[in-house]
């Protein structure tokens, strides 16, 4: 009987041990085989899903196939949480992509971050502004290679209507300021359509303009000190940043162009001031990028769908500066390496590298743009993403993240809040404690 | 579906089967049945109106404008997310998911047999504390056995079992497969047991005495008559994996992905195209459904057979 049971156990233990072994060997391409003819395997992981993802994953297909490395990429929409997990299990990809500067930092400092090899350090250093290369930098080593950018601060308006107005492109805010009374004289209304409705997220539109204003009025030392905390809401240069704002939402003789009154600011959902700026009911309007997609459902006065071109029914320029040079708020992907290995090394220098930058921005039907000084701008067909990128490639431009994302969340959310607080009636300083008292909790 | 063991009925039983048939009951069982059903029903229409009538108007208003389209099945299954279609995700998920419900079940099995049958000491203690591991959470399971796995099992500065391959999101389903079997353990060992334990001692005992030993009782009358129960847990663990993400975003890579994570990029990077998950639920749940009516035989017998035991 005992000799059974042996038996039994026996054939059970090696039958696991068999399974285990059996599925530890089978599936698994040895990533460091480097076996003639066999292709060498690099992992990276990141925040892009579907279509996204498969457009990523488009930009750097042509030259692994070419240089005889596979790429294997894996979209994540929980990657924020997921690399944390991963980091403390030690379970890592070759490389990883982030979305915001402030969660690579922390991770860079856990020390499982590769610093760049000496030849992407050179790439990067030669492609990338000093204001970008900041954002990858910890403890005065290089790790990250910026992979591509995001703009926010357009001023929506239509070409069409400037000259029929006889008014330009105003260079300074103070002409902006101008050209909307003179707008409000033409027009014997109001100037300025806003919406900031966006769900759990209201009021991020606004936050984001009073980010671009501060940056613009005050330069980057300011802002970043503000987004550390060490410039509180209640200083002067925050409270600058409304005052100079609050003076076109609050005022009922230049907002909101198309909806009603400074209330109907917070009814009104980001996207949907697309439908006024279109059919000429409101002149100008602040939003990313992003909102060129909106014009596609939009319809003119005519009943026609717009054209976007600088010549065309709607148009963009950015905010002007309110101070000194170009500022522009937005944000970008961070690619690190978690291994180190000749393969590894080649794809991050691709990465950072001018060539790279051209496949992306000419990925089709995807809409990146770029921050890499060695960009031929030329290439990218849409020209509103050819004049972004021409503006973050360009060296006097000043360059910061969002202010909100890079902040702690209780107070990007408490910011978001006051926000629509503010347009609803409560007093600025109110406001600004409120914001301020959020930091407590960070 | 008829109760099986009709010959030890009661008088309780021909009670509970007189309120159960009469007509009130018949009117309340639809009525539940109806409401329960509505939901699926409605997802199953928003899965063949167009995508614009989805984004703007509820389901029920198809009834008043029918239009029907195969536009969302198209684009679901033409879905490319991390270098796989949704095709190959329902691959993946298969691949996961039997040895996931295989492994725990052929363990659990043996290790319930043992403590149920086999006199040694400690055994009750053993039982005990193997169930009750079912109190961790899968959650806190994640970050060791990550470490595990790249790592291996190192002793005393000696490497006892090899970690997988560094490069962890190429090494393949193993890591899922033993994820889900080690969570499964405590639960499966606790039904077993407890189905194991109700054979009547004298059919084991007259199985010893006509010279069987435990692995010929194991095989030819144990496992026989816990059939049942192994069907419903199963089911069970089947259904468990199959709807999984989070061990499955944890530990595979992009191409090892099940249709679950498929199911979750399929909305779109800013949820903009969510409208596309009605007919994505529907292609994932397929294969559930077959499993579920081909063992469904057991799953009610497995149900019942713990309620009408003396």
């Amino acid at each position: 009987m005992a000799k059974r049971i042996l038996t039994y156990g026996l054939v059970a233990v090696v039958s696991a041990t068999m399974v285990l072994a059996g599925c530890s060997s089978t599936p698994s391409p040895s990533p460091s085989s480097e076996a003639p003819g066999a292709k060498t395997i690099v992992t990276i992981y990141g925040t892009p899903t579907g279509n996204e993802g498969s457009q990523w994953e488009a930009s750097w297909q042509a030259w692994a196939a070419a240089n005889n490395i596979d790429i294997q990429y894996t979209g994540d929409r929980d990657f924020t949480t997921n690399i944390s997990t991963k980091i403390q299990g030690n379970s890592l990809p070759d490389i990883a992509v982030f979305p915001q500067p402030g969660l690579m930092k922390s991770v860079i400092q856990t020390g499982k971050v590769q610093p760049l090899d000496p030849t992407t350090l050179a790439t990067v250093q030669q492609d990338f502004s000093a204001d970008w290369q900041a954002y990858g930098t910890v403890d005065g080593n290089q790790y990250a290679v910026p992979l591509d950018a995001s703009a926010k601060g357009y001023i929506w308006y239509s070409p069409s209507e400037f000259e029929q107005w006889g008014v330009e492109v105003p260079k300074t805010w103070d002409d902006l300021m101008t050209l909307t009374d003179t707008i409000q004289e033409k027009v014997n209304g109001p100037v300025w359509c806003a919406g900031f409705n966006s769900g759990d997220s209201s009021g991020w539109p606004g936050t984001d303009q009073i980010a671009e204003y501060l940056l613009s009025a005050s330069g980057g030392d300011v802002y970043d000190q503000w987004v550390s905390g060490d410039v509180k809401f209640t200083d002067q240069p925050v409270a600058d940043a409304f005052s100079a704002l609050g003076k076109i939402w609050l005022d009922p003789k230049y907002v909101n162009a198309g909806f009603g009154g400074v209330e109907t600011i917070n009814s009104t959902a980001f996207g949907d001031v697309a439908t006024p700026l279109a059919n000429g009911q409101c002149a100008l309007t602040n939003q990313a990028t992003f909102l060129e997609a909106s014009f596609a459902d939009a319809k003119t006065a005519a009943g026609t769908t717009p054209k976007v071109a600088p010549d065309g029914d709607i148009w963009a320029f950015m905010m002007p500066p309110v101070a000194g040079t170009q500022s522009v708020v937005g944000g970008g992907d961070f690619a690190v390496a978690f291994t180190s290995s000749p393969a590894v090394e080649k794809v991050m220098n691709y990465l950072a590298s001018g060539d790279y930058a051209n496949s992306l921005i000419t990925v089709s039907g995807a809409t990146f743009i770029t921050a890499n000084k060695g960009v031929e701008v030329s290439k990218e067909a849409d020209p509103l993403l050819a004049q972004a990128i021409q503006t973050l490639t360009d060296t006097n431009t000043t360059f910061r993240f969002g202010a909100g994302d890079t902040m702690p969340s209780v107070v990007q959310q408490a910011w978001w809040k006051g926000t629509v607080d503010w347009i609803n009636g409560a007093s600025q300083s109110t406001v600004l404690n409120q914001i301020q008292a959020s930091w407590a909790d960070a | 579906m008829t109760l099986m063991p009709v010959s030890r009925s009661t008088r309780r039983v021909h009670h509970t089967h007189r309120t159960l048939s009469s007509p009130w009951a018949t009117v309340g069982a639809l009525v539940i049945a109806v409401v329960w059903t509505v939901p699926t029903l409605g997802l199953f229409i928003s899965s063949i109106r167009p995508a614009s009538q989805i984004t703007t108007s509820g389901w029920w208003t198809f009834f008043a404008h029918p239009q029907t389209t195969m536009d969302n099945y198209s684009a679901t299954m033409d879905f490319v997310s991390s270098g796989i279609t949704v095709t190959q995700a329902l691959v993946n998920s298969l691949t996961i998911t039997i040895p996931a419900t295989v492994l725990p079940i052929t363990l659990a099995l043996m290790v319930a047999y043992a403590l149920a049958w086999i006199d040694f000491r400690g055994r009750h203690v053993l039982f005990v504390a193997i169930f009750s591991l079912q109190i961790v959470p899968l959650q806190m399971l994640l970050v060791p056995l990550l470490k595990l796995y790249s790592g291996g099992v190192v002793i005393a500065g000696t490497q006892i079992i090899p970690g997988f391959p560094a490069n962890s999101l190429g090494s393949g389903f193993a890591q899922v497969w033993i994820t889900h079997a080690m969570s499964a353990l405590p639960l499966a060992t606790f039904m077993f047991h407890n189905a194991l334990a109700t054979i009547p001692v004298d059919i084991m005992e007259a199985a010893q005495i006509d010279g069987a030993g435990h692995g010929q009782i194991f095989r030819r009358l144990a496992m026989p008559l816990v059939l049942p129960t192994i069907a419903s847990y199963a089911i069970f663990q089947f259904l468990w994996v199959w709807n999984d993400l989070l061990v499955a975003t944890i530990f595979t890579s992009g191409r090892n992905a099940p249709v679950t994570k498929i199911l979750a990029d399929l909305s779109g990077v800013y949820g903009q195209q969510w409208y596309l998950l009605t007919a994505g639920t529907f292609v994932a749940i397929v294969v559930p459904l077959i499993v579920f009516f081909a063992l469904q035989r057991f799953f009610v017998r497995g149900l019942l057979a713990g309620s009408t035991k003396g």
